[in-house]
C-alpha cells in the first residue's frame, strides 16, 4: 500500500536522524560525516568505551514510557569473541563463527566479510546504516 | 605528593550519588605554575581544569565502585562532556556532585555538577554552579576484548580507602573484604 510504504520512508529517516544525533553526542562526529556507509571504527573513528556510550544512548533515544528500548550486553557489537575456539582459528573466523555472527548480528552485512574473515576487523564492519537497521528491526518486533 | 584530587565526602546516597569537596590551597605547587607569569604579566593561580575533571573522575569512580562493594577494577574511560563556566581560585572550594545515570556490567554512565564556593565578596556562603563533567567509566574485567586482569584490585588503592575512611564510610570497605573471603555476594552500603 502506498501510505504504508510512506510511512516506513519517513519512519526509517527518522530513525536516521535520530541515529546521526547519537553519534554527534557520542563520537563528537560532524553531521555531514556519518553517511549511511561509514564505518563507526573506521570513518568515525568509534573506540570500544565508545560502544557503550552509543548503547545508553540509543537507549535513552528510542524508550517511550509504554516500551523501553532494552539493549542486551553483545547484542549490538560482538564481545568476547575469543572465548570459544571453535569460532575462532589464528585470528580467522571458522565457518561455525561466521555463522555465529551472521546469527547474533542480522543488521550487519557480512557478504564481503567472508574472504577476509579477520577477527580484528569485524568492528569495522559496522556501520551507521547497520545502527539504522537494529533500531529499526527491534522497534518493529 | 599524593594524587588525591578530592578532600572529603560530604554526601553518599549507595547506588545513586555521591557528592565530595576539594579545598584549593596555594601551597599545592601545580598552581604556581598554572598560571605561570609572562612578560609583564603577574602569574594567575587557578586550578586548572583537568585537575578538576581528575576530581570528578574521583568522585564518580568510587560512586561506581561502591554499588560492586569494590570488587570490579573500575577505571575512567570516556570523558563524555567536560564544561567549565568560571575558574576557581586558592582559598575556594569546589564540590563535585556526581549521580549514575547508567549502570551495566560492562561500565557505568555519570552525570556530574562542579560547583565553587567563595569566602569572600557578595557571594560569599553560597555555592555557585561553574561546570558539568559526564563521565564513563569501564570494569575492566568486564571488558569486551576479554583480557584478563590481576585479581587484587590495583583502582582502590590506600588513598581512596583514606578518603573513604575519613567520610565515615569504612564499613563499606570492611564488608566488601568480608563478602570477597566469603559468600561472594553484594555488600551492604554504609551510610554518610
Amino acid at each position: 500500500m502506498p501510505q504504508a510504504s510512506g510511512t516506513v520512508a519517513i519512519n526509517r529517516e527518522k530513525i536516521f536522524d535520530d541515529v546521526r544525533e547519537v553519534l554527534e553526542e557520542a563520537l563528537g562526529a560532524d553531521a555531514e560525516d556519518i553517511t549511511p556507509d561509514a564505518t563507526l571504527t573506521g570513518d568515525l573513528e568509534a573506540e570500544s568505551i565508545d560502544f557503550l556510550d552509543i548503547v545508553f544512548r540509543l537507549e535513552k533515544k528510542f524508550s517511550t514510557p509504554s516500551k523501553p528500548f532494552k539493549i542486551n550486553q553483545g547484542e549490538l557489537f560482538p564481545e568476547n569473541l575469543m572465548e570459544n575456539p571453535s569460532w575462532v582459528s589464528d585470528g580467522k573466523f571458522t565457518d561455525a563463527g561466521m555463522a555465529m555472527l551472521k546469527q547474533r548480528m542480522p543488521h550487519v552485512e557480512f557478504s564481503e566479510f567472508e574472504d577476509d574473515r579477520d577477527v580484528n576487523k569485524v568492528g569495522e564492519l559496522i556501520t551507521v546504516k547497520s545502527l539504522v537497521d537494529f533500531v529499526e528491526r527491534k522497534l518493529r518486533a | 605528593m599524593r594524587w588525591m584530587w578530592i578532600d572529603q565526602i560530604v554526601d553518599f546516597v549507595p547506588n545513586q550519588r555521591m557528592a565530595a569537596i576539594k579545598n584549593v590551597s596555594l601551597a599545592e605547587d601545580h598552581l604556581h605554575d598554572h598560571l605561570p607569569a609572562s612578560g609583564s604579566e603577574p602569574a594567575v593561580p587557578v586550578m586548572p581544569a583537568s585537575l578538576m575533571i581528575e576530581g570528578m573522575a574521583q568522585t564518580a569512580g568510587i560512586l561506581v565502585g561502591s554499588v560492586h562493594g569494590f570488587r570490579e577494577k573500575v577505571i575512567l574511560a570516556k570523558v563524555v562532556i567536560a564544561r567549565f563556566d568560571a575558574d576557581v581560585f586558592p582559598g575556594q572550594t569546589i564540590r563535585y556532585s556526581a549521580a549514575i545515570q547508567r549502570m551495566e556490567a560492562a561500565g557505568a554512565a555519570t552525570s556530574g555538577l562542579v560547583e565553587r564556593l567563595r569566602h569572600d565578596g557578595p557571594n560569599a556562603g553560597q555555592w555557585e554552579a561553574i561546570g558539568q563533567v559526564d563521565l564513563m567509566f569501564s570494569h575492566l574485567d568486564q571488558n569486551m576484548a576479554g583480557i584478563e586482569f590481576p585479581q587484587e584490585n590495583f583502582v582502590f588503592s590506600d588513598n581512596f580507602r583514606m578518603i573513604l575512611r575519613s567520610a565515615g564510610l569504612e564499613r563499606l570497605i570492611e564488608t566488601s573484604q568480608q563478602v570477597n573471603k566469603s559468600t561472594g555476594q553484594q555488600s551492604v552500603p554504609a551510610r554518610c
